[in-house]
Order: structure tokens, then C-alpha cells, then sequence
């Protein structure tokens, strides 16, 4: 099965060691995620394009334990077959926070913190029969 | 100019839940409501600002209320939508170009959480839902200030408790601690009851220069101040998809900030206050971000039933977005309505005692934004 991702530009694709792709402003050096256009800390209009860290530390977290309602979603919203799944923001030190799905969903294994490091996972299978994917944290330890 | 130049001399008030009329029919509903608590026809209002985030156009209205030809003006700014359109009536009336108006605010949504309109990796890969925010906020605050679960739970439970002594809630049955702590886990560490629910409902609020106000009411109550803020660089705000390594105030404490300002008060003076409780945790956060409690404080508070109708500084006492359900357009508004009666002595069952004098609302949501309004007798 081939595997695409789930939008172009916003991670480094294809890549063994994915890196999410962001903007720098060139005038303050502000760092966002995804990609934009003006800078929201200085309100200049340049920035260019950066790759951000693959690894960070867990800002805060939750669980995602219902089925969000599709569209926009478009993994598994089946009630009865939908496996709840980790939600947070990865502090990338000298970057910024960047929201993300995480690999884990036990509460009991997340703490703020934890240091996390970026992977893709499957989210659904386009009707060309392709391996849709996206972006996760996964805990390092 | 005199700080009492906005007064509000009428409310009205389509009951909020569910219902078979139209979101503009139950807006209509509640203008009429409030035609009759001022004791003026619809052919006196000289302006309207009105709103929903859901259910049409408010100025569409007029083809049911009397094509008189005011100047109305459409209002959509979130979950500020109501607020907002205060704000443009008192700014209005202040300014000296109109004497008496109107704001309306209704909505109907459908059941469930809230529809993301985000087609793109963001809502498709399961981001881009206002209750992970919620969740993600509090998960780190409950940490950060020590905390707990039960403290959520205590919330609701009040919630609740208000709103079965108020007739226009959705939600009128009590609910206990344990019902509360056995439901559905959805954001962790928020569960079902913790969560208000997408709902339906009208408010109107009528407003004229204040030194006309008792030729329509004996008690007629003052706009003191109405403040909208957004984001700043550096707050933490739903639907981000990154924020700033650095940390800002969010816009509640802005707003909170230029409405004691504009009123000429602190949170010392209020008697009691609405705040915006999409879910438990938001009503404690938000009870330090507008000043009237240290973070953390509120767990003590909680536990001691400070906030309760008949506590030291009594919060929701309509039972809140929790009970009443969040129509986006109204839920700003039913809070200024709530706090009318309230000043007013007309609460019932739910009557804050010893005679408030001044009161406070708070409304927050997506992008980022916050209303504030305080009112005096």
C-alpha cells in the first residue's frame, strides 16, 4: 500500500526522520506552525520557511475521547470502533508550541513535560487505496 | 458626561434548550419579551444591533417585528456575537446620536459538539475541537495551581443546583457529585457533565440615555461598562495550531481590565457575576482571570460554596452556559439578563440575597475573544 500525506507542506515528506515545516520571521525571528504568510509578534509581512525541531517536551495534553464529527474529520468516527487518541502541544525549545496528535492515550502514561519526538501515523485509506498520514508526538522514553 | 449615561429599562427572553421555532423566531420571541418589560412598541426603537453565529441574519427580523425602517446592523463576532452588540448599542446611545435601542442575540446549532469549519490537516487529522482546548487549558492549570478533579465536579454540580430554580433554563434537574464523576470521560479531564452543549435560545436588551431611563422603568439598571477584547502575542487561545514559546495575557484579563477601568471599579466591588463556563474548568479559570481571585484560590472557594447564590461572591447563578446550553449569538446576553433580574430583585427562587448592587458578566470564545460588562442600580 502506498502511503501520501495527508496535506503537502506541512511536513517534510518523504523523509525517515519527518520534520514539521513552519515559518520564520526574517525581521524577529517569531517562529509559527504552519507555514504563514505575516509575522503575528512583530506584524512584519516576510518570513520564510523553516523546518522545526523533532524533538520537545509535553506543554499540556488530552484525550480526544469521542469521535470528532466528520468532515472535517476523516479518520475512524465510528462510535463503536473509535479509539480515543492523545491530543497536545510539544513545546519545541526556541520555537514554538505546536499542537499535535500524540501516539499515546493513557492518561496514565502523560505527563507535562515528558520529552516527545515527531512521527507520521496512518489516519485513514484514501479511495485510491493510499495509506493517508499525518503527524504525531510520540513519548522518547 | 456622566458615568450613568446607559441605562437598560427592558429584557426579554426565549427559554433556552431546544425548540420547534426558528433561531430568528425564538430572537423575535424574546424582542417582543422585551417591547413589554419597557413598555414600548417596536416602532420606538431607533437602532438595532443583533446577531447569531448559526441562524441567519438578526436584521431579517424586521419583516416579523415591523418594517420601521431603523437602522439595524447585523453583529457576528463569536461566541462575542451578544456582547458585541451591547457594546455597539451603549457606544451608540453614549455618543449622543440615538436615545433608545436594541440588542439581540439567538442562535440554534445542531446536537453535538461544535462543527469545525477546517477542511484542511488541521480538522482532518482530529484537531480543530474547542474541547481540547478546554481540556488541554485546564490539564495544565490544574497542575500548575494545584487543582482538583473535584473541584470540576463541585462546579457543575452548582450549575445544576441554579439551574433547577430557574424557569428559562434547558437543564432544570440537580445533579449529584457521584452522577457528575461517573459520566463520560470526553476531554480528559473533563467529563460529559462538565461540558455545556451546543444549544437554542433569544435574549433582547433594550437601552436608552439614562436620563429618559424612568420614563420606562422604576428600576431601571445601568450600563457601567462593556469591554470586548481579542488575543494579544503569547495567550493561549482555542484552535491554535502553534503558540508562542513566550507566555501573554489572554483577553479575558484585557477585557476584564478595561471594563473595571471604563466602570471606575474593581472586583472588590461586584456583588456577583456571570462567567463564561463552557466547561467547569472555565469558570475557575475564569474567576482569576477577571480579578476575583488568586489562581488557585478557587479551590478553597469551591469547597467552602463561596460562589453559591447564597455565598460571599455568588458565580452563575442562572446556572450558567452549563445549564442554560450555549446558543452563541444569546449566551452573551442571557448573562447581561440574568444580571438584570438580579439587580432588579425579580430572580425568585434564585434571588441573590442582601440586595446586590453591581454585577458582572463574562463571555469567552473562539478565535480569542472576551466581553465584559458590569451594571449598577
Amino acid at each position: 500500500m502506498a502511503q501520501v500525506p495527508v496535506e503537502e507542506g506541512v511536513f517534510t515528506w518523504p523523509s525517515d526522520e519527518p520534520r514539521l515545516i513552519g515559518s520564520q520571521c526574517t525581521e524577529c525571528d517569531n517562529v509559527m506552525f504552519p507555514t504563514q504568510s505575516g509575522c503575528p509578534k512583530c506584524s512584519s509581512s516576510s518570513t520564510e520557511q523553516i523546518e522545526l525541531a523533532r524533538k520537545g517536551t509535553l506543554w499540556t495534553w488530552t484525550i480526544q475521547g469521542y469521535p470528532p464529527k466528520s468532515p472535517p474529520y476523516a479518520g475512524n468516527d465510528d462510535p463503536k470502533t473509535f479509539e480515543p487518541f492523545g491530543v497536545g502541544y510539544v513545546e519545541l525549545a526556541g520555537q514554538c508550541k505546536v499542537e499535535t496528535r500524540l501516539t499515546e492515550n493513557d492518561p496514565e502514561k502523560l505527563s507535562i513535560d515528558m520529552e516527545m519526538e515527531l512521527t507520521l501515523v496512518p489516519l485513514y485509506t484514501n479511495d485510491d487505496g493510499d495509506e493517508v498520514m499525518t503527524f504525531a508526538f510520540a513519548p522518547t522514553t | 458626561m456622566s458615568t450613568d449615561d446607559v441605562a437598560i429599562v427592558g429584557i426579554g427572553m426565549h427559554q433556552f434548550g431546544r425548540s420547534d421555532l426558528s433561531g430568528m423566531d425564538q430572537g423575535v420571541v424574546a424582542v417582543r419579551a422585551a417591547l413589554a418589560d419597557a413598555g414600548v412598541e417596536w416602532s420606538d426603537m431607533q437602532f438595532a444591533f443583533g446577531g447569531s453565529a448559526a441562524a441567519g441574519k438578526a436584521d431579517t427580523m424586521v419583516s416579523k417585528l415591523g418594517l420601521t425602517g431603523l437602522q439595524f446592523i447585523n453583529v457576528s463576532n463569536g461566541c462575542a456575537t451578544g456582547g458585541s452588540a451591547l457594546f455597539s448599542a451603549y457606544n451608540s446611545i453614549k455618543s449622543g446620536m440615538f436615545d433608545l435601542g436594541i440588542a439581540i442575540g439567538f442562535d440554534k446549532h445542531e446536537r453535538g459538539a461544535f462543527r469545525v469549519d477546517n477542511s484542511t490537516w488541521y480538522g482532518k487529522s482530529g484537531m480543530a475541537l474547542t474541547t481540547q482546548f478546554f481540556g488541554m487549558k485546564i490539564n495544565r492549570y490544574m497542575q500548575q495551581y494545584d487543582i482538583s478533579t473535584e473541584a470540576l465536579d463541585r462546579v457543575s454540580e452548582k450549575a445544576f443546583r441554579n439551574g433547577s430554580k430557574n424557569p428559562m433554563a434547558w437543564r432544570k434537574k440537580p445533579m449529584s457529585l457521584a452522577e457528575i464523576q461517573e459520566s463520560r470521560m470526553l476531554s480528559y479531564p473533563l467529563r460529559q457533565y462538565h461540558f455545556c452543549s451546543p444549544a437554542e435560545g433569544g435574549v433582547a436588551i433594550i437601552m436608552c440615555r439614562a436620563d429618559k431611563a424612568k420614563q420606562y422603568t422604576d428600576t431601571p439598571i445601568y450600563l457601567k461598562a462593556a469591554a470586548v477584547r481579542s488575543r494579544r502575542f503569547g495567550s493561549f487561545e482555542v484552535m491554535a495550531p502553534h503558540l508562542a514559546p513566550e507566555h501573554g495575557d489572554g483577553p479575558t484579563i484585557d477585557a476584564s481590565k478595561a471594563g473595571f477601568e471604563m466602570a471606575g471599579m474593581g472586583p472588590e466591588d461586584m456583588d456577583l457575576a456571570q462567567l463564561q463556563d463552557t466547561e467547569s474548568g472555565a469558570e475557575i479559570m475564569h474567576m482569576a482571570e477577571n480579578g476575583f481571585c488568586e489562581h488557585g484560590e478557587q479551590e478553597r472557594m469551591l469547597a467552602h460554596g463561596e460562589t453559591e447564590i447564597g455565598g460571599r461572591f455568588p458565580v452563575n447563578t442562572d446556572g450558567g452556559c452549563l445549564a442554560n446550553g450555549e446558543p452563541v449569538g444569546a449566551s452573551g446576553l442571557r448573562q447581561v439578563y440574568e444580571n438584570v433580574l438580579q439587580l432588579q430583585g425579580r430572580a425568585g427562587e434564585r434571588q441573590v440575597p442582601n440586595n446586590p448592587k453591581t454585577a458582572y458578566t463574562h463571555v469567552y470564545g473562539a478565535p480569542g475573544i472576551s466581553g465584559v460588562t458590569i451594571l449598577a442600580r
